[in-house]
């Protein structure tokens, strides 16, 4: 294998040079090693993370930061755990957004389409700004779901959103109030709950669990001794 | 070498491979090759448990470690309830969310505590799919079997009955629910195959089954008003004079006062410990995954099962250096992705059960068959393009959006490009034993999803925990929710703490250690 590692050698720059980069976290300049994520900057610089850090996978939503990168106006949005860090970036993780979630029970809804309107009264009042879609770390075309559910769209909802992590970076650039991944999440599972078709081989099989279609297969495999249990595993391809 | 170099032989191999089956191991060469390769039989990792519930029995140093650990709470706190319950759920991912909702819906006056946000977990990662015996061809003892053979027949056979016969009544509630698994055109649901499993069994929503799921759960939890107590440790369990469970102390993460509460039952669903890093490996758990609901239950008598034996999932990131330890999901492969080395050859069956690749892949790295990176890692090829090569273009960006994205932001195309991949430490196939009903030997004290164990034997079949969570957290919950119902709260003690204590000091308690850990000690104290 040693004659090999030469060969076999993944060019990655940002581990070869142990470079230091200067970022600005929440105001204050650090120096961290470059290419490390944002959330691993955060304690590399000694600092606590409680809020701020989840599932450290992409999926969670709880790291959400807002960031510029070195001489550009432009602040865009990432999650903390899934960004690389540059020279003169500067970032800040975003606290939770005191956006107004909803109270309904989905499944005694009447009117899922019309609900909506008094669920999240602010959802018709979008004003085209797309702040929201360029707001969204998961490239959901947020301002065209928002208009889709106020036409009745849920089916392409529920479709767009299904990579919403619920970050809510979406909700504090709307200038209408509204909170585009709770609508949408509204939205979904409404479309879930009422709008798609019962499967039907579920209901079939449910049923034949409590008529005891298996009973006496159950009967045999149960009564089975180790090594006839292990026989039969075997058997089955 | 770069990258776009070293993957040339994937690209070169890729037609020849496709025409090629490799054979799932016999039983006899499968043992051996995790006697030899597996981590869970690397010896030098384990020591004994010097005393409590599972005295002698070994597991990793790490963990054994925290077992034997003193409590951050001393004889003299004050035991006044800030809050009186009937149920108390520790954890909010997906098993603590099910126990919450089935006992609410019961009729309890629920409290749902959690260390971080609610649905901060490894639950909300859960990518592969749910696997339930939805398929005419298929049947719950079908799925009873293959679980079975997963688990190396260790599998507890109640729990894992329960498990696969409450499977399609799960689904049927999370769909009600709203959840939007994946359909057939024909509306029933769509079923894909996954490692380990004779039948196509897997329901998906697309790669973010998990996330679906828990979005769901987490908007119920709030509709349904539940009393929350995020960002709170839990640091102890309480218990009367017999030792029963009757409340809990948790660790403000804020203010860091400590919050007791009383319960009449106490259901802990706080996950894994890939956090603790056992052996050295990277980790694709959450923040939070650091095994708290194992100390509290060891200490309060509670005996473990199988925590000798963890996952490694097959196909840890390896690169990009920023993912390292993330998943890449089971589903590139159960649609037919290879595993490819240095050499360009297939090695395993890519749909044998995840001990069995995952040991093939450290045995090629270890046979100087891997990659190596430049920061000393070593991994093998996943051939994610041979998906688009399959099943026609567009094929990975439309079943695994979320894989896509991960990768995109750092500038990978993994419809044009394989991803390189290394086992990562995943699950935690014990923990807490428990009966039908979620219950551990300490009565009141229930304990559902990962922090349990039993029902998956020695290695856990992918699309078995997401199930787990559902049926196990719905179990406790109900249970403890009509038990409450019929008793009186008990007293709050700390009794068995001092007894734990004793036994402790007998032993030397050499550790010194407070547990539970939870959270990870990440941050740098030096400069």
């Amino acid at each position: 294998m040693a004659q090999e590692d030469k060969e076999n050698v993944i060019d990655q720059p940002e581990v070869l040079r142990h470079k230091m980069v200067t970022v600005e976290i929440s105001g204050k300049k650090y120096e961290v090693p470059e290419g490390i994520t944002v959330i691993k900057a955060l304690w590399y610089t000694g600092q606590e993370v409680v809020r701020g850090a989840g599932c450290l996978g992409g999926f969670c939503g709880a790291c959400a930061t807002y960031y510029r990168t070195k001489d550009d106006p432009k602040v865009r949005t990432c999650l903390a755990c899934q960004m690389a860090v540059q020279d003169g970036m500067s970032f800040t993780i975003m606290p939770p957004f005191p956006a107004r979630k909803a109270l309904y029970d989905i499944q005694s809804l009447k009117d899922p389409k019309q609900d909506l309107f008094n669920l999240y009264p602010e959802a018709p009042l979008c004003r085209n700004c797309n702040a929201c879609t360029e707001a969204c770390p998961q490239k959901i075309d947020v301002r065209e779901g928002v208009w889709k559910a106020v036409f009745g769209d849920f089916k392409s909802v529920s479709e767009m959103f299904m990579d919403c992590v619920m970050c809510g970076m979406c909700t504090p650039v709307c200038i209408a109030d509204i909170a585009p991944n709770l609508v949408a999440l509204y939205v979904s599972r409404a479309q879930g709950a009422h709008f798609t078709e019962k499967p039907q081989g579920l209901d079939t099989r449910i049923k034949e669990i409590q008529d005891g279609r298996f009973n006496d297969e159950w009967k045999k495999i149960l009564k089975m001794n180790e090594k006839e249990l292990a026989a039969h595993c075997a058997s089955v391809k | 070498m770069d990258i776009h170099a070293l993957q040339q032989i994937v690209h070169n191999t890729r037609d020849a491979r496709r025409k090629q089956t490799i054979p799932k191991f016999s039983p006899e060469d499968r043992d051996q090759l995790i006697h030899k390769y597996h981590p869970d039989f690397r010896a030098s990792a384990y020591r004994p448990i010097r005393f409590g519930p599972n005295i002698n029995e070994k597991t990793v140093l790490e963990l054994a470690t925290l077992l034997e650990g003193e409590s951050l709470i001393t004889d003299d706190v004050d035991l006044t309830p800030h809050y009186t319950t009937d149920v108390l759920v520790v954890g909010g991912g997906g098993a603590g969310c099910a126990a919450a909702l089935h006992a609410h819906n019961a009729g309890a006056k629920v409290i749902l505590a959690t260390k971080l946000r609610l649905g901060d977990s490894n639950s909300v990662m859960a990518q592969g799919g749910m696997q339930i015996s939805v398929a005419p061809e298929d049947s719950p003892v079908t799925h009873f079997i293959d679980t079975l053979k997963g688990g190396h027949m260790q599998n507890d056979h109640d729990l894992l009955k329960i498990m696969v016969e409450e499977g399609p009544s799960i689904a049927k509630w999370l769909i009600e629910l709203g959840v939007l698994f994946d359909r057939q055109a024909d509306g029933n649901l769509h079923v894909k195959k996954g490692g380990g499993s004779s039948k196509p069994r897997l329901l998906t929503c697309s790669d973010y089954t998990g996330l679906e799921i828990m979005r769901v759960l987490k908007d119920e939890v709030l509709n349904q008003k539940i009393q929350l107590l995020e960002f709170c440790a839990a640091v102890e369990l309480l218990g009367d004079d017999q030792g029963n469970c009757t409340g809990a102390i948790f660790k403000d993460m804020d203010n860091h006062r400590f919050v007791v509460v009383a319960a009449k039952a106490v259901i802990l669903a706080t996950g894994g410990i890939g956090r603790l890093h056992i052996q050295g490996f990277p980790t694709s758990n959450h923040y939070g995954a650091t095994g708290d609901g194992l100390c509290l239950s060891y200490r309060m008598g509670a005996k473990l099962d199988h925590i000798d034996t963890f996952q490694y999932h097959p196909s840890g990131a390896v690169y990009p250096e920023q993912l390292i330890g993330a998943l890449v999901t089971e589903g590139i492969r159960s649609e037919g992705g290879h595993l490819v080395n240095a050499k360009g050859e297939r090695f395993v069956n890519e749909l044998d059960t995840r001990d069995v690749v995952s040991s093939s892949i450290i045995r090629e790295c270890e046979e100087g068959r891997g990659i190596r990176t430049m920061s000393g890692r070593v991994g093998v090829w996943l051939d994610t393009p041979l998906l688009d090569a399959e099943h026609g273009p567009g094929t990975v960006e439309k079943h695994f959006p979320a894989m896509m994205m991960q990768f995109d932001r750092f500038g990978i195309d993994i419809s044009k490009d394989p991803v390189l991949i290394y086992p990562t430490l995943h699950y935690q196939n014990g923990g807490v034993k428990i009966d039908t009903n979620s219950e551990t030997n300490v009565k009141n004290l229930f304990v559902a999803g990962e922090a349990s164990g039993g029902l998956h034997g020695r290695n856990r079949l992918m699309g078995n925990s997401l199930l787990d969570l559902m049926v196990f957290g719905k179990r406790s919950g109900l249970t403890a929710a009509s038990r409450s119902a019929s008793m009186k709260q008990g007293m709050l003690t700390l009794k068995h703490l001092q007894r734990f204590r004793a036994e402790a000091k007998k032993h030397g308690n050499p550790s010194g250690v407070i547990s539970p850990m939870i959270l990870p000690a990440y941050t740098r104290k030096t400069g």
